[in-house]
């Protein structure tokens, strides 16, 4: 397979908008780049910016490895991958909208009803209910890639609570430490006014009638692997972090234990799943949630962000349906690229997959961060055979997308400076008609060799990333 | 400032403060234990650290003899015994972990790399090092981590919280070190060269040698001692220097409900504010039993302030 290369062109030339940091690494000596990594490493270790791997040891915290040459994405190429995201979360927020009202899209048979309605991340309890701006995903971080002869395609769009932003922030605070010289040199687009982007937004979708809204950040807690950006997050903007247990709701209304007694709250960024939100609504073994809280939302007197029910927008079984909610309510054509998506439970797809299990990459509908899913090329046959008796016992729960031949870019690991592949989860942020989000986003590599698997906790790690202004 | 974060700040800085009285207290033990003296002297004195710190039940499961390197390994870096350094400094990490977002970074920085390092050191090595190398160490750190609070932090609720913890903690353990000490103390007429030493290291202890001798400009004498770690106005590890930050912080986070627990703080102060040390000496049964007393009562502080401000107040009227 034949993949782009992010720096070098198909004729070993350096593309030109790595031309200048390409200098820059031919005259930097080795010693000194060395010297540097090791600085990254202990400075990360030092500020604690840490994420915890479910499965290990408890408590056990492992670094996210961070690479030092940047993706860089040149800004027309950004400019129409902005575009196209604006439209896309646009269309996904007025599909949400109306899923939970009149459901013009599936009277007018775009989609399937049942594939809606029947979807577990389908929430009854939302129908009807009215937002504020009619917005669902305030945050949403879509996975992209580069693939085939340099063309983008959406790989997820994540709806309910996607995370890496701090890292996306941090990589670029100690690219800057490490490399002033760098950024004299180029004209990279800043970042680091995401936090207060995110504040502006939440502010802006308080409940009716709060003109000075108390926002603050929702966390599983401490042991949560997300745990360090929750914290980060909060303090960024200078907001309380709190958990489910620092919350009560009375009459409809919901209020934080402070020093200075009961406080009340009107937007909540929650890091939670909707599922452990509110014991009395959804799962009551939850002890993470807040009893209570669904009648307060739905009462309207409260702001969840992301809102509860967005999922079924960011399913996989939902996601080769986002083209058509793009034409359906925009008019417009999509900007990016889906990939062509197999639907194992149509019967044709389904026995096309189960002949080509060897090529394609299937993932549970309702799987994360890289578990559960098959790369058919970098298997085993007991691995493809495990998943051809899973695809038969429950087709409906599974997907398969051709093997994208991902885009690489060079990367320090042991054996010195070698291609891996890479994706880029930009964050855009949506209030009312306004869908803004800071240039670039963050770049997760695989390390392993081969690897098409950037997820962190299959190992992998972090880029900072350039767009170039003109 | 929600009351889990006020909890988790209170308890941040009564950790790292109790890690380094902790280590003052093994110390001067240590160091006493250098003087030539009988073993059942020694180990008498070993046996009051671990009684001071009620733990005799827990000791007697991991060890049969008392002596200074059981006692040491013990509460030095038994990851088991939940009073060890070892588990103060964790303590202390965990709960700066949970508010990370409200200390500074640089506060955040300073308990996390302590607990790395902590967390790397093994028992025998610091052993043959000196282990009164670590308990510099441990000191250093606390007071690294003390004074990048009051060098970098918002002077707000937080900051009040964690001087409430601070100094609620080092009263309770000032009065724990001079009662166990003073006890094993008492003055011999042929033994003056001993009890000089062994009342120089007690002052050490609470860095009050040099203060002693500023203060008084004259010999050590264990009334003395007694009236400079009890009464003494501007001694930072005094009872009476807490006990007045301990009033001036309660004022400064006060709440509709905390009137009762700012009563007794100020009832608790005066006694320190006009107290004699004459009659603290000798009314009833003297200090011992004012020291118990006193320590009853810090007790009885940090649960007011726990009922009043850090457990989850009643829901909305």
């Amino acid at each position: 397979m034949n993949f782009y290369n992010e720096m070098i062109d198909a004729d070993g030339g350096v593309r030109a908008h790595y031309q200048g940091y390409d200098e820059w690494l031919k005259a930097t000596p080795p010693e000194r780049i060395e010297r540097k990594r090791a600085e990254a490493d202990l400075a990360f270790h030092r500020v604690g910016i840490t994420f915890a791997v479910y499965g290990e040891e408890a408590g056990k915290e492992r670094l996210i490895p961070f690479d030092i040459i940047p993706r860089i994405i040149p800004s027309t190429e950004w400019k129409s991958m902005q575009k196209g995201l604006r439209q896309r979360v646009q269309a996904l927020n007025m599909f949400l909208h109306d899923v939970y009202h009149d459901q013009e899209i599936l009277k007018a048979g775009k989609i399937p009803s049942e594939q809606v309605l029947n979807n577990a991340q389908y929430r009854a309890v939302m129908q009807g209910v009215d937002l504020p701006g009619q917005i669902y995903a305030h945050i949403a971080g879509v996975d992209i890639v580069r693939a085939g002869a340099g063309e983008f395609y959406v790989l997820e769009d994540n709806l309910r609570v996607p995370s890496g932003v701090s890292y996306m922030l941090e990589d670029r605070k100690m690219m800057m430490r490490l490399f002033p010289e760098l950024f004299a040199k180029h004209k990279v687009a800043p970042v680091q006014h995401y936090p207060d982007m995110l504040l502006e937004k939440l502010r802006a979708v308080a409940p009716k009638g709060v003109n000075d809204p108390t926002v603050v950040v929702m966390t599983p807690g401490a042991y949560n692997s997300a745990y360090f950006e929750h914290t980060f997050l909060a303090q960024q903007m200078g907001v309380e972090l709190v958990e489910g247990r620092d919350l009560f709701v009375k009459d409809e209304v919901v209020y934080m234990r402070t020093t200075q007694g009961p406080q009340r709250v009107d937007v909540i960024y929650r890091r939670i799943d909707d599922d452990f939100m509110d014991p009395l609504a959804f799962r009551p073994d939850s002890a993470l949630g807040v009893p209570g809280i669904l009648k307060a939302y739905q009462a309207g007197n409260v702001t969840l962000s992301n809102a509860i029910g967005t999922g079924v927008a960011d399913d996989k079984s939902i996601y080769p349906y986002v083209p058509d909610m793009i034409r359906f309510y925009l008019g417009e054509e999509p900007i990016l690229n889906n990939v062509p998506t197999y639907m194992c439970r149509k019967k044709d797809d389904l026995a096309y997959v189960l002949d080509h299990l060897a090529e394609l990459v299937v993932k549970e509908v309702h799987g994360a961060g890289g578990y559960g899913m098959l790369v058919g090329p970098a298997s085993t046959k007991e691995q493809i055979e495990h998943f051809r008796q899973l695809l038969i016992a429950k087709p409906d729960g599974y997907i398969a997308q051709p093997t994208l031949a991902l885009s690489n870019c060079p990367t320090f690991v042991e054996e010195g400076i070698a291609p891996r592949h890479l994706d880029l989860r930009p964050f855009v942020l949506s209030s009312g008609k306004c869908v803004n989000m800071v240039p670039g986003g963050l770049t997760r590599v695989a390390l392993t060799k081969g690897s098409l698997v950037v997820n962190s906790s299959q190992g992998g790690g972090t880029k900072d990333t350039w767009v170039l202004e003109d | 400032m929600l009351s889990r974060t006020a909890d988790h700040l209170f308890w941040m800085s009564r950790y790292i403060e109790r890690a380094e009285n902790l280590a003052r207290l093994l110390d001067v033990t240590w160091q006493m234990s250098l003087v030539p003296q009988s073993e059942a002297a020694a180990n008498q004195s070993w046996n009051a650290v671990i009684a001071l710190n009620s733990l005799e039940e827990a000791y007697a499961k991991k060890y049969d003899v008392v002596n200074g390197e059981n006692v040491l390994r013990f509460m030095v870096s038994d990851p088991d015994n939940w009073s060890s350094i070892h588990s103060c400094l964790r303590m202390a990490r965990e709960n700066a972990h949970a508010v990370r977002g409200t200390v500074t970074t640089e506060m955040w920085e300073t308990l996390n790399s302590t607990w790395l390092e902590a967390r790397e050191q093994q028992f025998d090595q610091l052993l043959s090092a000196g282990i009164g190398e670590y308990f510099e160490w441990v000191k250093m750190r606390s007071s690294l981590s003390r004074g990048v609070t009051i060098g970098t932090l918002l002077q707000d609720k937080a900051f009040h919280f964690i001087r409430l913890g601070t100094l609620l903690e080092r009263a309770d353990n000032t009065a724990r070190i001079l009662d166990v000490k003073y006890h094993g103390l008492r003055p011999h007429e042929d033994e003056a060269a001993t009890d000089f030493y062994q009342w120089g290291a007690l002052l050490r202890s609470v860095s009050g040698f040099e203060v002693y001798r500023k203060v008084y400009r004259d010999v050590i004498t264990p009334e003395r001692v007694a009236e400079l770690l009890i009464l003494h106005r501007d001694m930072p590890r005094s009872l009476h220097f807490c006990l007045s930050g301990v009033v001036k912080n309660l004022e400064l986070v006060a709440n509709n409900q905390s009137g009762e627990t700012q009563r007794q703080a100020g009832l608790l102060y005066s006694q320190l504010r006009y107290g004699r040390i004459e009659d603290i000496l000798t009314d009833g049964d003297g200090l011992h039993e004012w020291l118990t007393d006193f320590m009853d009562r810090i007790y009885l502080l940090g649960d007011g302030i726990s009922k009043d401000f850090l457990v989850p107040m009643a829901e909305a009227a």
